[in-house]
């Protein structure tokens, strides 16, 4: 574990505005949309995270990672001011095993790498689990997967871009070992929607 | 009664909601958690309150992290706002937030309960926060955490329905009355924190989010919207809820959980709404009981 | 006639004006300040310190006088406050033998390096009300020692250390850093820095009692007072910037080494074995009972029986909380009317099936 980054140029552009109020305001996002597999949550805050980093993928870094969570940083998010910046203002240890973190933060949605990497729990501590916040170039309620499972009354509907071809078998093969398992947090732009390890993936 | 934010008073030497940020983080996360695995239960570093365990620290804890500016709380205690407890704990938000608080259940985007589900149906964007004793349903039959813990690891819970149905063979019927154990999305047992059974069907399938946290015990768990939440039962011996002889002699409604009020010490009784904003909605709306002594109904009316 | 449950609020508002004016008494007394509390009520302070988890003798004493001198509610007082403070680091471990001991006894040697030192103890004093002390007069100056010659008093543990004939404490593998209980919930299994942190802030009357129970055969560990020692030792950390110890002050604490004949096991050879309890400022009921009681709960480390209640680590660790405690018991104060009436409907129904079982028997029986 490497916990001490040096601030940068880039870790130094600012978090929160108002970092108690818009941290409670993005965790109400987060908790709605966790709550509501699918659903787009809009975020409202101010942020000017360093380029390639978005408004919701910084809100959901500031919001929920600090001193006791282990995360991990894909390579080309470790590589460039992103991994500073998420540092810098969380103060999260970076690790450098997948499996090891609490929380995987990914920029470029092609780039996630295989659902066994990472820390699925275990069934008598699932919790342990970890969730993922993965950055993707668009989030659309309409024309994609088709949603079942708690948090969804009858169906939703989610259509991810940008994200490998093999993720809905390998995200589909998860639900079987439940209550082990990912959570995942998709952000675009100042949009959040979630993937908690309970909903059922159709095509 | 709906009462606006209330800058003026709140307390400026704490922080907004009185929890530290790095505390506020520690129980986002496991509420989050809680809800990606509906019904278990999250281990947290509960904090010493200042107000005492055992009367709503883990409910005041989800709250006080969940809760922000633009939100309206309410807070009961046995299914009404004006006991005591509620009412300290409703002005602790009050002095550490300012947000508003109301009795109004459908104005509530917070409801923190103990003890009751309200009768008014809780709708989508709502979140109900239950304190809760003890969070663990295997307790009674299972003291020790490191075996129960196992128990829900391998869903074994075929205890519980041995114990229901011993009560069945030896009282007819089955004895438990609250914190009536249920299912939560097939897969984890659930203690729905003391609620009487009466209140357990709203649970199922409840469009609003449920939060449960136990600040004692130091655990927290979560029922998200539109999750099935099924009360133990056998097919022979069906779940049932209570029910009464006699309407609220307040409101005339005969589908709510009553409160028994004691009139005189001739075994003189009457049978009222525990939940007392629907009870006044309703009569609001000119609803009538029967039977109440008009001295009750001058006390209820009149307000403080 | 009813009393309406209406009016709460003001209600409270009065209840608390009305405790106010209880604890401050007869108006024509004059009022104790904190000064006289933490100066003339020591010990109260010094467990207040102890089982609220942090060290300010003048907090402590404000909290006691708060709370009407009722140390449960003084402590919690004391930890409620404690949760809102920040956190700046951690100290080096405290290193007692270094501590300069106001009093130290062992109950194992006779003569022992640095020699037994008394101190200021109830011990030998004869529980006879003194009348004396309530004419308010200053007492007698006490007898002033000559310096001590070493400044270091090895303990008793370091003499049999030598022999090889008393367990060796070492670190864990790794040394992790000791898990944080006013920050993480208990765990099990629960490591020994989990246990003997939760018996530091536990209820000194509930340790007692379960130390006592095993001299009384509830899970008997041979224990022998190897030593208590009572002083002040300097708090030390190292600042990230400086990168070096700087001594941050020091402060009062009661240490008690008991020593536990062993057995042995197959790893291990017969020798003594090792309980231990600490507490803040004198303690010395309290750190003896913590000490008997981290010895019982090794049981299980150690291969021995673990049957007794004080071996039972889950048992003692979740109900030596007394802020835990008088919660949960008080809390039975608190309305229950809606549980109780849902008790009341199953057992009114169980009763009237009784009673129609009981019709339809004798109607049998007539027929």
């Amino acid at each position: 574990m490497s916990g001490i980054v040096t601030p940068t140029q880039a870790a130094l552009s600012p978090g929160f505005v108002e970092p108690v109020l818009d941290a409670q305001a993005a965790f109400r996002a987060t908790l709605a949309a966790l709550s509501h597999p699918g659903r787009i949550e809009e975020l409202t805050l101010r942020l000017n995270p360093p380029a390639g980093v978005d408004a919701a993928t910084a809100a959901a870094c500031l919001t929920l990672l600090d001193g006791d969570t282990p995360v991990w940083l894909a390579p080309h998010a470790a590589a460039d001011g992103a991994a500073a910046w998420i540092a810098f203002h969380t103060g999260a240890p970076v690790v450098s095993v997948a499996g090891k973190a609490a929380f995987a933060v990914m920029l470029d949605a092609a780039s996630l790498p295989a659902l066994e990497d990472f820390d699925w729990g275990s069934d008598e501590e699932p919790q342990r689990g970890a969730t993922l916040i993965v950055q993707v170039p668009d989030l659309n309620a309409q024309g994609g997967w088709s949603l079942r499972g708690p948090g969804i009354a009858t169906r939703a509907v989610l259509r991810i871009d940008g994200l490998p071809d093999s993720f809905l078998a390998a995200r589909r093969a998860m639900s079987g070992a439940f209550p082990r398992g990912l959570d995942i947090l998709f952000a675009s732009g100042a949009r959040l929607a979630a993937l908690p390890r309970t909903t059922i993936l159709e095509a | 009664m709906t009462a606006g934010p209330s800058n003026a008073t709140v307390d400026e030497g704490y922080n907004f909601a009185f929890l530290d940020e790095q505390t506020k983080r520690m129980l986002r996360r496991a509420i989050l958690k809680a809800v990606a695995i509906p019904g278990h239960q999250i281990p947290f570093g509960s904090r010493e309150m200042p107000l005492s365990y055992g009367w709503g620290t883990g409910g005041i804890q989800i709250t006080a992290a969940v809760i922000g500016p633009a939100d309206t709380l309410k807070v009961i205690d046995q299914g009404a706002d004006d006991t005591t407890n509620a009412v300290s704990i409703r002005s602790f938000f009050r002095r550490m937030t300012g947000v508003a608080t109301t009795e109004r259940t459908p104005d509530a985007t917070i409801v923190q309960t103990r003890h009751r589900i309200p009768e008014t149906k809780l709708v989508e964007g709502q979140i109900l926060v239950y304190q809760v004793p003890i969070p663990e349903p295997l307790r009674w039959l299972e003291p020790r955490e490191s075996e129960t813990r196992k128990m829900h690891a391998l869903a074994e819970y075929g205890a519980m329905h041995v114990k229901l149905f011993e009560d069945i063979v030896r009282f007819g019927r089955i004895e438990t009355a609250y914190d009536y154990p249920v299912m939560v999305n097939g897969r984890y047992l659930m203690r729905p924190s003391p609620i009487p059974k009466f209140d357990n069907p709203k649970m199922d399938q409840m469009p609003a989010l449920q939060l449960f946290g136990a600040g004692r015990e130091k655990r927290i768990y979560a029922v998200p919207p539109y999750t099935a939440v099924k009360s133990l039962d056998f097919e022979d011996y069906p779940f049932q809820i209570e029910k009464w002889d006699q309407p609220c002699a307040l409101c005339g409604a005969d589908d709510t959980f009553l409160d028994e009020i004691i009139t005189d010490d001739k075994g003189g009784r009457m049978f009222v709404c525990s939940d007392t904003d629907h009870c006044e909605q309703r009569r609001a709306a000119g609803h009538r009981g029967t039977g109440a002594p008009q001295s009750y109904v001058a006390a209820v009316e009149g307000g403080e | 006639m009813y009393v309406a449950v209406k009016g709460g609020e003001r209600a409270i508002a009065n209840a608390h004006a009305w405790l106010a004016e209880s604890r401050r008494g007869d108006p024509a007394i004059p009022e104790l300040s904190v000064a006289q509390i933490r100066e003339q009520q020591k010990l109260a302070v010094d467990r207040v310190m102890t089982e609220g988890s942090l060290y300010d003798p003048d907090l402590a004493a404000l909290a006691l006088k708060q709370a009407c001198g009722d140390q449960v509610e003084a402590i919690f007082l004391l930890r409620a406050y404690r949760t809102t403070l920040p956190r700046f680091g951690a100290t080096l471990p405290i290193d007692t033998s270094a501590m300069t001991v106001r009093r130290r006894v062992s109950a194992v040697f006779k003569d022992i390096p640095g020699g037994q030192i008394l101190g200021s103890t109830f011990d030998y004093t004869h529980r006879l009300l003194d009348f004396a002390l309530m004419a308010e007069g200053e007492p007698a100056p006490a007898p002033v020692a000559a310096p001590a010659e070493e400044a270091r008093v090895p303990g008793v543990i370091d003499v049999l250390n030598r022999e090889n004939i008393i367990e060796v404490e070492r670190p864990a593998s790794g040394d992790p850093a000791p898990p944080d209980l006013t920050r993480e919930p208990l765990r099990f299994p629960a490591p020994r820095a989990m246990r003997l942190q939760n018996l530091a802030r536990g209820d000194e009357g509930f340790v007692l009692a379960m130390g006592y129970a095993t001299q009384r055969g509830y899970g008997r560990t041979h224990p022998f007072a190897g030593e208590i020692r009572h002083g002040t030792v300097a708090v030390e950390m190292v600042p990230p910037e400086l990168g070096f110890a700087v001594d941050i002050g020091d402060i009062e604490l009661t240490e008690c080494q008991m020593v536990n004949q062993f057995a042995g096991s197959k790893s291990e050879p017969p020798q003594f074995t090792r309980g231990y309890g600490v507490s803040f400022g004198h303690g010395e009921r309290k750190a003896m009972g913590m000490a008997l009681v981290d010895r019982a709960l090794r049981a299980e480390e150690l291969g021995e029986a673990t049957d007794a209640p004080p071996n039972d680590i889950e048992f003692v660790l979740y109900h030596s909380d007394n802020v835990e405690a008088q919660g949960f018991v008080q809390h039975l104060k608190l309305p229950h009317y809606v549980d109780f009436q849902s008790e009341l409907n199953v057992v009114r129904a169980m009763r009237r099936d009784a009673e129609a079982a009981r019709q339809a028997a004798l109607k049998e029986a007539a027929e």
